[in-house]
């Protein structure tokens, strides 16, 4: 067992407890509650009235758009952390590697601001 | 069976389940929960062998924003059941056909591996590194690699003014709010002293 691991092993007994308490809460219901369903009962309840029709329908492609936007900014953050972990033994090649790297995306950013991405309408 | 194999074939086992699963669920959605779980078991996988960064980014990257995308192109799909079941004995040939091209060539590849001269060096260098892999990367990738990392971040930037290209349609007529145009307003333009005459409207 090395010590790699051995760090990881507090994650290991957080999701081990989280999964009993999920599970718990999941299965106690089945066994404690008074169960006694009808069809009125196990019909989707929309305050009030009957569902119009299904739930699965064509959406707006702008959420599509701020998804998108969202993971190129969270790779530009995925490429900053071994940067800042090793910052101090890079020297000026990899400061500047970076910071041209971040100029690329700021055009980027800046087209986006000005053409009005972030905007909704 | 030590505590790390048991570990890889509890995540081994998982990530192969879910994946079939993916392909074999009848609900899209449900595909892409499975896919989810398999990038999670992944992650997982990479963590055993000792690359932390990537099990990290894996789950950043994939589970945070990459399956949120195909959980939108699920849904802009507008899925009917009825009708994807209509034209699959006409589709069957070509699929098959494809299918098994696939996997002639995923024979051929499988049958043609073999392990490379350094690769057994390779593989525990990022065990024994002593300061952990995101150090380690962060010491090549920027100086070593940086035509690399410099063409990463040149497609990103084509990623980013492709999809506003693409996606971005504004609705003419939409009024915005213009605050330096707000701001800059005085009396002086903003009202107008009219003389009315006796017994006239304007």
């Amino acid at each position: 067992m090395n010590a790699l691991l051995l760090d990881y092993l507090p994650v290991v007994i957080f999701i081990g407890v989280s999964l009993v308490i999920g599970l718990a809460l999941l299965v106690a219901p089945f066994l404690v509650a008074y169960q006694n369903p009808d069809p009125e009962k196990l019909s989707a309840y929309e305050c009030g009235f009957n569902a119009f029709d299904d739930a699965r329908m064509t959406f707006d492609i702008r959420f599509y758009l701020v998804a998108i936007l969202f993971i190129i900014f969270d790779l530009e953050v995925a490429f900053l952390f071994p940067w800042a972990v090793s910052f101090g033994g890079l020297g000026d090649l990899g400061f500047w590697s970076m910071m041209l790297f971040l100029g690329v995306l700021t055009v980027g950013f800046i087209y986006e601001w000005r053409k009005g991405a972030l905007e909704w309408d | 069976m030590s505590f790390a194999a048991a570990f890889f074939y509890l995540f081994a086992c998982i990530l192969v389940g879910s994946a079939f699963m993916v392909i074999s669920s009848r609900n899209p959605v449900y595909s892409v929960l499975f896919l989810i779980l398999a990038f999670v078991n992944a992650a997982g996988l990479f963590i055993l062998i000792g690359a932390e960064f990537l099990a990290l980014i894996l789950v950043v990257v994939y589970v945070g924003a990459v399956a949120v995308l195909f959980l939108f192109v699920v849904m802009m799909l507008d899925v009917d059941f009825v009708e994807l079941r209509q034209g699959f004995l006409q589709y069957l040939p070509v699929g098959v056909v494809v299918g098994l091209i696939f996997l002639a060539e995923l024979v051929l590849v499988v049958g043609a591996w073999a392990s490379g001269p350094g690769v057994s060096v390779a593989r525990n260098a990022v065990m024994t590194y002593p300061r952990g892999n995101t150090h380690a990367l962060g010491q090549v990738l920027y100086t070593d690699y940086i035509y690399f990392f410099q063409i990463a971040g040149f497609v990103l930037l084509v990623a980013m003014i492709g999809a506003i290209v693409l996606t971005l349609r504004h609705k003419p007529n939409v009024k915005r709010q213009n605050i330096s145009a707000q701001v800059a307003r005085t009396p002086e333009t903003a009202m107008e002293v009219v003389k009315v005459r006796p017994g006239q409207g304007l």
